[in-house]
């Protein structure tokens, strides 16, 4: 395998469940709900997922499962902000942490199994290209379903009724409301979209691109995420160059390791994150696209009309 | 139009009506928000609601547009009786409202805002909206997005929205509160063509002329009853102001102002760009403000009202070069923040009552405090809870604010009655300059009066004032020279003499530039 072969490969399978998950917090902070419990809603998809697979064997079951799963989280994170009219803030820190210890508890006894690999897509003729070939088409099928969703959801947010309704929502609760939609309703389905992607995302992380369960295997993506979809400035095009751009920086950590450049370890771990911060910030300068982007009621709690 | 007029009120003598009220009541707890009102208007009306603010005007119209539930009395629609339980009934009956302030969404386009509103996408509205545009005289750009848009056109979207319902019945809330003098006439044309159509219209203002001109129907609502059923086109400002306020308009009193020598405030070539990026660019605006003379800032409000106001204010302090641009008593100030202004006897009444102008959840004492710390009322890092009591009283007492105490929240009292309590509280700080932006916003007629004479008198006491303000009868009554501001600029000032509706109205769309561009601007105001 030569080393661009693996920056490919390791880019995509790195990149996949950024994007996932960071599609749906899209979504959620453009009806504006800011949900910081992705990590949370991750590991619960993930270790669903394990057990799925561990037990079953059927991996688009345990993605599904992992889906599910990181729902009734994100409802419970609905309730807390949008009945209880809880802090969005500490609601989510608070269901996030919830998460990543419902997580390490019902994984205990699952500590450090493996399971099968999701199986690869074979395609005739293309998967057989010198170093293009096992780089770009030997993945598992969500590693293309993803791109396909970031579309569909860029169409929808920006054409489809639907993508009007919700992001009307995040830029004027009270406006949405004078001229007849149920914004708390449109805002819960939201929220358990969102989950339901995280949960997706952790399930894919775990038993396609590491087949192995650890606690605390999530390790940060899920605050990477939340970082992206600020960085892309809410605009679905952008989260999809800034998960593959993440992807790419962590897998570059691993060659720069592999040819031997002394580097400490440390600062090329961090490497990846301080590539995002830097860009979050050079593309935030811009404040009137900001504010053309930003769901304005983003983390505002919505009291309704009394 | 006269012709339409006619149509009209044979059509209200025979048709049947519309919509009919009987004896509606609303109560909130104890407070009866409306008694026993009953009115009823036929296709093709135009029927005004007149009466002051806090009459109960807002309160109605919630009921029949089904944001309020009404405690007692019948709705009846096209002769059914009919129970109104949220917005979306209503505009299923064919009721459709314009707001005050807009319910659109600014950064969405027109065409998008409206498709929230009907069951067509964005794409397929945008010709409906040109042949609306082009039928009723509101013409509008279906893919501008609202945030580029002025104050009138959006107010058009709103109105293009309403209509595309197909509403048999429109309310429309104060709506040239919004428009420049020049924007009022094509609003009337389109009502009166929509009235010619059979739509009715409720017409919701507290302006006695435009109701004259434009209705031909006039209830009228003081502290939550009917007063009075008229013709408004047989009666003249005096009899309906009677029936609004229950005793004769009361005009201030005023002598002409001796203005001091030396400039207490100016302006020097101030040009800023604000933090907010839908915020208005201000162009080298100059202003000299003197002692004992009020100025007044006239224009259609988003033309940098609220820029030169947090300027003034030291709300928005400017950067080192910027330090010149703005002095006070012929020293530069440009770099003080708001707390430093005030100490050297800067004065500031803003916009917004609750958040900026008062806490709402803190008391009126506490409020006091907010900007008299400085008058003895906190000795040696604590607050003499005693003083500040007292102060909170003296403001209370001299402004006639109606509350329960000094330690009622600032929250619980109406608009009116806590602006005159901000008012009473800047005065108290016997400031030298005072700037008040829109100081009788949302106030009743009596009150507003009595802020306006306070604000002359403190004139007289030697204050230099600046008066922000959108109503431009207002500015008539107070201020001794105008200047008008438009896109950012400033207007040369006009005297009292030659502040005249047509003159102001001239500068309030950008007449004073003299650019070619000037008919453009006046078409897009």
């Amino acid at each position: 395998m030569t080393w661009l072969t693996f920056l490919i490969s390791g880019t995509l399978l790195a990149a996949t469940p950024l994007l996932i998950a960071a599609l749906g917090e899209v979504v959620v902070e453009k009806s504006g709900v800011l949900n910081l419990s992705i990590e949370g809603m991750m590991s619960v998809g993930a270790v669903t997922a394990f057990i799925v697979v561990f037990e079953t064997g059927n991996h688009w079951l345990a993605l599904a499962a992992g889906g599910v799963a990181a729902i009734v989280l994100s409802v419970v994170f609905a309730c807390v902000v949008l009945f209880a009219l809880g802090n969005q803030v500490v609601s989510g820190l608070a269901v996030g942490l919830l998460g990543i210890g419902i997580a390490g508890l019902a994984g205990g006894s699952y500590e450090n199994m493996t399971v099968a690999p999701m199986a690869r897509l074979q395609i005739p003729f293309l998967s057989e290209l010198p170093v293009i070939g096992p780089g770009l088409f030997n993945h598992p099928l969500p590693v293309y379903l993803a791109p396909l969703l970031a579309v569909v959801l860029w169409w929808a947010l920006k054409y489809s009724k639907v993508g009007l309704v919700v992001r009307a929502v995040g830029e004027s609760p009270e406006s949405a409301n004078a001229v007849g939609y149920n914004v708390v309703g449109i805002r819960f389905l939201a929220i358990m979209f969102g989950g339901f992607l995280a949960g997706v995302s952790g399930a894919f992380l775990c038993v396609a691109s590491s087949t192995l369960w650890a606690d605390g295997m999530v390790a940060g993506r899920g605050w990477i995420v939340i970082a992206l979809v600020v960085f892309a400035m809410w605009r679905v095009e952008r989260v999809v160059i800034g998960a593959y751009l993440f992807g790419a920086a962590s897998i570059a950590e691993l060659l720069v390791q592999s040819a031997g450049i002394s580097v400490p370890s440390q600062l090329m771990t961090s490497i990846p994150y301080i590539v995002t911060i830097v860009a979050v910030s050079i593309l935030s300068m811009d404040g009137k696209r900001v504010r053309l982007n930003a769901p304005v009621s983003l983390g505002r709690v919505y009291l309704g009309t009394h | 139009m006269a012709s339409v007029t006619g149509q009209a009120w044979a059509g209200t003598d025979q048709g049947k009506p519309l919509l009919q009220l009987d004896r509606l009541s609303k109560s909130f707890g104890a407070t009866r928000a409306n008694e026993d009102v009953s009115l009823s208007i036929h296709p093709g009306e135009i029927h005004a609601i007149l009466g002051e603010n806090g009459a109960g005007k807002s309160t109605l119209m919630k009921m029949i547009y089904g944001v309020l539930t009404p405690s007692s009395g019948r709705i009846m629609w096209r002769g059914q009786e009919v129970a109104i339980q949220s917005p979306a009934v209503a505009r299923a009956l064919g009721i459709g409202m314009v707001f005050q302030h807009f319910s659109l969404f600014e950064t969405l386009t027109v065409a998008e805002n409206i498709s929230l509103s009907v069951p067509e996408s964005a794409a397929a509205l945008a010709p409906r909206i040109a042949e609306f545009g082009e039928r009723f005289g509101l013409p509008v750009d279906p893919s501008a997005l609202v945030h580029s848009l002025s104050v009138g056109q959006r107010q058009r979207v709103e109105l293009i929205r309403c209509l595309l319902q197909k509403p048999s019945l429109i309310i429309m809330d104060e709506p040239t509160s919004v428009l420049p003098p020049s924007g009022i006439p094509p609003l009337f044309d389109t009502l009166r063509k929509l009235a010619a159509e059979g739509c009715a219209i409720l017409f919701i203002s507290h302006k006695l002329d435009e109701i004259r001109s434009l209705c031909h129907h006039a209830t009228i609502m003081r502290a939550g009853k009917v007063v009075g059923a008229v013709d408004p086109t047989r009666e003249t400002n005096e009899t309906l102001a009677r029936l609004m306020i229950g005793r004769e308009l009361p005009q201030p009193t005023r002598s002409p102002a001796r203005p001091g020598e030396n400039p207490a405030m100016e302006l020097r070539g101030l040009s800023s760009i604000p933090s907010d990026p839908f915020g208005v660019v201000l162009h080298e605006i100059d202003l000299s403000l003197r002692p004992g003379e009020i100025l007044g800032i006239a224009g259609v409000s988003g033309n940098g009202q609220k820029e030169l106001a947090s300027i003034l204010s030291g709300e928005t302090p400017l950067s080192g070069a910027g330090r010149d641009r703005v002095l006070i008593d012929g020293a530069a100030c440009g770099h003080m923040n708001a707390g430093q202004r005030r100490a050297i006897g800067l004065a500031f009444v803003p916009e917004e009552r609750n958040g900026r102008g008062a806490v709402p959840e803190m008391s009126l004492v506490q409020n006091t405090l907010l900007t008299a710390h400085p008058k003895g009322l906190v000795r040696r890092g604590l607050i003499s809870r005693r003083e500040a009591q007292t102060l909170a009283e003296q403001c209370i007492a001299e402004m006639n604010v109606r509350c329960h105490g000094a330690h009622a929240e600032a929250r619980s009292l109406s608009g009116g009655n806590l602006q005159k309590f901000i008012v009473g509280r800047e005065i108290k700080l016997k400031p030298k300059i005072l700037i008040a932006a829109q100081p009788t916003w949302g106030v009743d007629v009596g009150a507003a009066a009595a802020i306006r004479q306070e604000l002359i008198r403190l004139r007289d006491s030697g204050v230099a004032l600046l008066v922000i303000s959108d109503e431009l009868e207002e500015l008539m009554e107070v201020a001794d020279r105008m200047q008008v501001i438009f896109r950012g600029r400033l207007s040369p000032s006009l005297s009292r003499a030659e502040a005249n509706t047509a003159m102001i109205g001239n500068y309030m769309t950008g007449g004073f530039l003299q650019q070619p561009r000037g008919a453009q601007q006046v078409e897009a105001a």
